[in-house]
């Protein structure tokens, strides 16, 4: 382990924000990559279902 | 008025690829001066941007020579860009691109044609107008065979590299912004070597290595972007 | 009558078909997301907690486990979207045109990381926000090439037109792109006279390049999710009128 402590761990050796900050990004564009096709596709299947129902019902 | 014509004694010409490639020039050249006022309008703009950078930041002699080369060059490379969308336009809206299209000439040596005439008409009056800008942005007067040198080596590579960003929009209804925005970072390369020479040319350094690299970027250019150009007029007009 | 035998392989010919495209993928994505988010983890705990801090740097240095495989896979996604636009131009294939416009927006964002993480990484060790280095500018500019596809694509409203003209622009890129590197590490040269780089990766010791080779990895099986996931959202969109479609509707 790097580090003694786990405020040592945040703390990051006085370089905390900037690291933390980047992981962060990382993890919200990451999270942005995996979660918008997924509720995207939860909608383009309701909008398909909903086309579909109303075709078949014509 | 009723007498008969025959194509008896006519020769057959077969005009070649020069031939077409005249042809298509002369046709363009005599269509963009019917529309002559359309000609200054980049040259104006070209003006009025090199004149807000002193209004917008100092008027200062000493800070201006310094922004010079690449005021003067960022200047010629968006009055280029807005002169860009009226390339295909008026073919387009006429139905002749799409008649250019269907015909067996070579593409290539017709969209060359039209390119070299829509730089004779804009990319060339730049380069001859640049010498005055540089007076105004206290270019020295060292810097004033790099600038025209670069400017001519590099407005032919700038209309080629446009044309394809004005062949990608030329079937859509608003080209405007886009084409700027499909063709800026292509001309990155352009900016920074032109740019670069007449830096150069003003510390006196030799010009031979900016010149020799934007030679062969437009060699490059003249090789390579007609094929872009052409598919992307295909893909615009079937489209 | 002898049979001609094509030299491209079967499976070349059934990567035509979306069905069957959209079905392998599905049976893909569980396989990459066990793997991304077990490198990825396993990757980050490594870096923050296990690798060394660097000499010079200090802590601010694990932010290469980031900028590093973002910015890589920035270039490889830029790539892939050509080469398949490419594909899609030449054969017709309608499924190499559905993954050159999934590759766009997931470069972009990753264009962006790699950016904010090498502008983060600049404060600590250049003390500025932002830094015209030749790395993070050329990084720069190819954002604006995949805004300008992005751009392009949204333009456009019939989807064919669309992939064919993101196709050309895309090649057209592709050319570009060592050019402008060029141009940009020269211009950077003559206006930088400094000879350490942000970005520069010097000789790394095991404990340093083998969690950046796990961060790596699992950045691109994380990618190869988010694609897959994108282009069967496409699949569905554009093969809605298909019957295998409506029966997979039909199931939900």
């Amino acid at each position: 382990m790097s580090f003694n402590s786990f405020s040592e761990f945040l703390a990051m050796g006085g370089h905390g924000l900037y690291v933390w900050l980047s992981y962060g990004i990382a993890l919200a564009i990451v999270a942005l990559n995996l979660i918008e096709p997924l509720m995207a596709r939860k909608q383009l299947i309701t909008d398909l279902v909903r086309r579909l129902r109303r075709e078949s019902s014509n | 008025m009723n007498q008969p014509v025959s194509n008896a004694g006519v020769r057959p010409v077969n005009p070649g690829m020069a031939g077409l490639f005249w042809a298509v020039m002369k046709r363009d050249l005599m269509l963009a001066f019917r529309r002559r006022s359309d000609l200054l309008n980049p040259l104006i703009f070209f003006l009025m941007v090199a004149s807000l950078f002193p209004l917008g930041i100092s008027p200062e002699p000493t800070f201006l020579e310094q922004i010079a080369p690449g005021v003067v060059w960022v200047g010629a490379l968006l009055a280029t860009l807005l002169s860009m969308d009226s390339l295909f336009r008026s073919d387009f809206d006429d139905g002749t691109l799409e008649q250019t299209l269907l015909s067996p000439q070579p593409l290539f040596l017709v969209v060359l044609a039209k390119v070299l005439a829509h730089w004779a008409m804009t990319g060339l009056p730049l380069t001859l107008m640049a010498p005055l800008l540089g007076v105004m942005l206290f270019l020295p007067s060292e810097g004033m065979t790099g600038l025209m040198l670069s400017l001519l080596l590099g407005t032919p590579t700038l209309s080629l590299v446009g044309a394809i960003g004005a062949a990608l929009t030329v079937g859509l209804r608003k080209g405007g912004v886009l084409i700027s925005l499909l063709v800026l970072p292509l001309y990155i390369p352009v900016l920074i070597f032109g740019a670069g020479a007449v830096q150069a040319a003003v510390t006196g350094l030799p010009l031979g290595g900016y010149l020799s690299l934007l030679g062969a970027m437009l060699a490059l250019g003249v090789a390579l972007a007609p094929l872009a150009i052409a598919a992307a007029l295909r893909i615009s007009v079937s489209g | 009558m002898a049979e001609k035998k094509s030299w491209l392989p079967r499976w070349f010919y059934q990567l035509a078909s979306p069905r069957w495209c959209y079905e392998f993928m599905g049976r893909l994505l569980p396989w990459f997301g066990a793997g991304a988010l077990l490198l990825l983890v396993a990757g980050t705990v490594w870096s923050l907690l296990y690798a060394p801090a660097d000499y010079q740097q200090g802590n601010s240095f694990r932010i290469i486990y980031i900028h590093v495989p973002a910015a890589i896979l920035a270039q490889s996604c830029y790539m892939l979207m050509a080469v398949a636009g490419a594909i899609g131009l030449i054969w017709k294939m309608k499924v190499a045109d559905m993954v050159a416009k999934s590759c766009a927006p997931i470069g972009a964002t990753i264009a962006v990381l790699a950016l904010a993480t090498g502008a983060i990484w600049g404060k600590p060790t250049w003390g500025a926000w932002w830094v015209w280095d030749a790395r993070l500018t050329s990084m720069l500019v190819l954002l604006f090439l995949y805004l300008g596809v992005i751009a392009l694509h949204s333009a456009m409203e019939s989807d064919a037109t669309a992939s064919q003209a993101t196709s050309v622009l895309a090649l057209v890129g592709l050319v570009n792109i060592p050019i402008i590197k060029y141009s940009v590490e020269w211009w950077n040269t003559l206006h930088q006279p400094a000879t350490f780089t942000l970005t520069e990766k010097p000789a790394m010791p095991t404990e340093m390049w083998l969690p950046l080779l796990v961060m790596v990895i699992g950045f691109y099986c994380f990618f190869a999710v988010s694609l897959m996931l994108r282009v069967r959202n496409e699949i569905l969109r554009r093969e809605r009128r298909a019957s295998w479609v409506r029966t997979l509707l039909d199931k939900v």
